[in-house]
């Protein structure tokens, strides 16, 4: 049995809308799984489900063998991040931090001493005093955290946690998550609509897009076999290019050339996706075609272009010398190929 | 420093609005400082006279009324218990019919806060003869009890609670939830501090609102010992005095001056928390 089980989870909201469908998921103890999607795909409802803040429309959710469908939140034993910090205003950080441990009648010098040490881990016991409208954004962002982990929780849900920090901070504190994660080694859930966020944090993702779960797998599988074309075209950046084709006899037609494929299908309407940096930019290239633009991001360049009437992009070493106009080759080579058919949207 | 002609302009127009509001009231404590002779004789008084504590000292202590046992002191006490108790059950109330209206999702929530706030409309004047009977049959009149249970409900100030809780994120309720927090314990350990600026604007307000009434004191009180501040301005010191027909006219004044302070004390205590409530939140 995993340490957090959802059995079948249905949402449906009184105006009708099915934010999620069918969920079933497992996750283990200690894991750090991340729900990626779309806005709106469900996968915050998912998450407060879990939590208790939404109530389930059908289904079982589970934690540590315990159902705990009908139990209040607060007695659910799981601590939340939430995308707003949702700090207390009026408290001090040191309040902030204790205010759930008091709730729990925790004697105060246990109360101390665990505020403390949290504060301490999170390099923010200089600032215990303080109220949070005095805090920068990061350091509001510790104080949630240390708020969800004095509580020694069963498990972290974090709802969007660095979507409000700047590009730079994101990237640290995306890096302390993930170490203070490891350190602790508590279950957490965390939602995002980043895949690069997505990429780096889980130890699995779930794919989550309209209410529906696409895919679930560790960060390699999802991104080098993506089941659907939605995932392969959310996960990676920039996305994948799917070519619309005919594939006949393992032989498919994208412009005027011709691709061999290791097995010998037909599929009447298919996708052919090719990661940017799967294409290969060569002299002897059998593609050939016209670069519309080309964005420079220093070690790398993206070519965006076009064959027949399908655009697409690729990602190339800029020490490669193509210009916005220029006409360049390339190929596409079949052991990086992912195979969709176009009616089900599944992989081939 | 040099003036413009329009900086100019605009000092004298709110020198102006200054005099305007604090004339009448230096006119009145002066002239509430003067022997009844000069005052029958010279008018009102800009200057101090000399009979300021004889005045007062008559105002608060002198005994009057049928019953020769009332002095204004009581009569302050009488009013001072009134508006302090309206205006913190006013307070306390609205504060938790808000919290009700605003976070608990029942089906009547919206046509409850509508009807509430239609109430607005049906001030006391309007009602004063039902509100007469029911309380007159509940052995209410002459009490405290009765002078302040009627004026309680207030929907002006579940309007402001209102408006200001939907102004506060869910996640607060949400975190608080998940740290433990009952339903009780959000609205001790977060609304009302959140709201604390709001409440001292409420209870000034409302203090003022509750030590202003005449009407509805004046209904329900026949005993003496009831009587409020407002209602005496009527008609205390209007007997003659020593057998000389005098206008008592320096105590009536003092009796003005006096009335003016509770209400002015409250406003100098609150007021740090008033503005802030009016200009801006903790949030």
């Amino acid at each position: 049995m995993s340490f957090l089980e959802l059995k079948n989870i249905t949402k449906i909201y009184p105006n009708g809308t099915k934010a999620v469908d069918e969920t079933s998921l497992n996750v283990e103890d200690g894991e750090f799984v991340v729900f990626v999607g779309p806005s709106g795909c469900g996968k915050s409802t998912l998450l407060r489900m879990i939590a208790g803040l939404e109530d389930i429309t059908s289904g079982e959710i589970s934690l540590d063998g315990k159902v705990i469908n009908n139990i209040d939140p607060s007695e659910r034993d799981v601590a939340m991040v939430f995308q707003n910090y949702a700090l207390y205003p009026h408290m001090s950080v040191y309040n902030n931090m204790a205010y759930g441990l008091k709730n729990r009648g925790i004697s105060k010098e246990d109360i101390t001493t665990k505020v403390n040490d949290a504060a301490e881990l999170l390099e923010i016991d200089q600032l215990l005093s303080r109220k949070p409208s005095m805090l920068s954004g990061g350091q509001r962002q510790r104080v949630a955290m240390g708020r969800a982990i004095v509580r020694n929780p069963k498990i972290f849900l974090f709802d969007e946690p660095l979507s409000n920090l700047d590009a730079k901070l994101r990237n640290q504190m995306r890096l302390e998550i993930k170490k203070l994660q490891r350190q602790m080694d508590v279950t957490s859930v965390f939602v995002t609509h980043d895949q690069t966020e997505a990429m780096t944090l889980g130890d699995r993702i779930v794919v989550i897009n309209n209410g529906i779960v696409e895919q679930v797998g560790t960060p390699k599988d999802i991104y080098s076999k993506p089941n659907t074309k939605f995932v392969a075209e959310f996960i990676g950046s920039p996305q994948m290019n799917l070519f619309n084709c005919k594939i006949e006899n393992g032989n498919a037609k994208i412009g005027d050339v011709h691709i061999n494929l290791e097995n010998s299908i037909n599929i009447q309407d298919a996708s052919i996706g090719v990661r940017p940096d799967d294409i290969q930019v060569n002299q002897n290239g059998k593609f050939e075609t016209k670069a519309n633009l080309v964005e420079y991001l220093g070690s790398d360049m993206i070519i965006y272009s076009s064959i027949g009437n399908q655009d697409f992009s690729c990602k190339l070493s800029s020490k490669i010398d193509v210009k916005a106009g220029d006409n360049f080759k390339f190929d596409i080579l079949s052991p990086s190929v992912h195979i969709f058919d176009n009616t089900t949207n599944k992989r081939v | 420093m040099k003036f413009k002609p329009t900086e100019i302009l605009t000092h004298v127009i709110l020198i102006l609005g200054v005099l305007l509001m604090v004339l009448p009231i230096w006119f009145s404590f002066a002239t509430s400082t003067h022997d009844n002779i000069e005052i029958m004789t010279g008018g009102m008084k800009f200057f101090l006279g000399e009979n300021f504590s004889q005045n007062y000292n008559e105002v608060l202590n002198e005994k009057g009324g049928w019953s020769e046992e009332v002095t204004a002191a009581s009569m302050f006490i009488n009013s001072f218990i009134m508006a302090f108790g309206i205006a913190t059950l006013k307070v306390v109330i609205s504060a938790m019919s808000a919290y009700a209206l605003v976070y608990f999702r029942f089906k009547l929530a919206v046509p409850i806060f509508w009807l509430i706030f239609i109430t607005l409309l049906v001030p006391l004047e309007v009602r004063i003869f039902p509100s007469y009977k029911i309380v007159s049959d509940l052995g209410l009149t002459n009490t405290y009890t009765g002078l302040i249970l009627p004026l309680v409900a207030s929907a002006t100030a579940t309007f402001f609670f209102r408006q200001y809780y939907k102004t506060i994120p869910d996640e607060l309720l949400e975190s608080a939830k998940l740290d433990g927090a009952n339903s009780w314990r959000f609205f001790i350990d977060f609304l009302l501090p959140l709201s604390k600026t709001m409440l001292a604007a409420m209870f000034i307000f409302m203090f003022v609102y509750g030590y202003s009434q005449y009407l509805w004191p004046l209904i329900m009180t026949t005993d003496e010992k009831y009587w409020t501040v407002v209602m005496g301005m009527k008609i205390i010191f209007t007997e003659n005095y020593e057998g000389v027909a005098l206008p008592r006219t320096g105590e009536r004044f003092a009796y003005v001056i006096l009335s003016m302070l509770p209400p002015v004390l409250v406003v100098v205590i609150l007021q740090r928390w008033f503005i802030k409530g009016l200009i801006q939140t903790e949030k």
